[in-house]
């Protein structure tokens, strides 16, 4: 029983380690702000949802101590990454930060445009 | 939704009043015991029995970490792939949903799953502006967006 415990528990931190080297890593070799705002927002999310599930069932199963704070910060981790992700690429786009060269299509062109010449 | 809930409430106290049992598992038997009076007088109610709205939720759960666990591994695939040859976009996406609450909350799971990202929403809210991480088709795009999270959303919010 113990040991199948500490394998989820192995196995949980190091994929979350894994997703957090990946998103390092993607923030230096992807090409523009929007592109690296993806590596940020998703892969660290499971990466640290990983690690801090692999810390509960650790002190839980083998501590004896269940600390219902670590719940509370994986909730609160999934409402707040998304709208920390959102408000990035929305706010880069609106300061005009320019997208990466390969982007093959662009709807939004135009539609922040047209709201600052009317305030105008 | 919350009357039902609010109901089986008071009908597991009347329970434990009834029955002089004030535990937590006389609370659950008469939880369950209100449950099933609900259950007998459903046609009374003007909106579904709360347990199938709890179920869509639950469902969209499972959806919901099934869709994140998908893209970060295909984030993984892009960033350790030798030659980096990703297509981005930003794409429109035009939603059937009316309230603000399932709009945050579509956005909030698009911006978790593969390879999208909420870059804006229209002022009339009928249009979200996605950034694609890796485009290749629009019409792709669009329905596996439709026919995952929209329609468990709506299965939510339906009365």
């Amino acid at each position: 029983m113990t040991t199948i415990v500490n394998i989820l528990i192995i196995v949980l931190i190091s994929t979350g380690v894994l997703f957090s080297l990946v998103t390092a890593i993607g923030l230096v070799r992807l090409p523009d702000v929007y592109t690296r705002t993806h590596a940020a927002s998703k892969s660290s999310t499971l990466g640290v949802l990983c690690i801090l599930m692999g810390t509960t069932i650790h002190f839980w199963a083998v501590e004896g101590i269940f600390n219902t704070q670590m719940v509370i910060a994986i909730a609160f981790l999934f409402i707040t990454a998304p709208v920390g992700g959102h408000l990035i690429g929305r706010a880069s786009y609106v300061a005009g930060i320019k997208l990466a060269d390969a982007t093959v299509r662009d709807d939004l062109k135009g539609v922040f445009d047209q709201k600052t010449d009317i305030k105008k | 939704m919350a009357l039902q809930i609010l109901l089986n409430f008071f009908l597991a106290l009347v329970w434990m009043f009834m029955t002089v049992s004030f535990t937590p598992a006389g609370f659950a038997i008469g939880f369950l015991v209100g449950l099933g009076i609900i259950i007998m007088m459903r046609r009374f109610f003007s909106y579904r029995l709360y347990t199938s709205r709890i179920w869509a939720v639950c469902a969209l759960l499972l959806l919901f970490l099934k869709e994140l666990a998908l893209s970060s591994i295909q984030v993984l695939r892009i960033v350790i792939k030798p030659k980096m040859d990703i297509k981005p976009a930003i794409f429109e996406l035009e939603t059937d949903l009316k309230y603000d609450w399932e709009i945050t909350l579509l956005s909030a799971l698009i911006t978790l799953t593969p390879g999208t990202l909420v870059v804006g929403i229209s002022d009339d809210q009928k249009k979200l502006y996605i950034h694609a991480l890796d485009f290749k088709d629009i019409d792709e795009a669009v329905d596996s967006i439709k026919n995952t999270f929209e329609r468990a959303i709506l299965e939510v919010s339906r009365p």
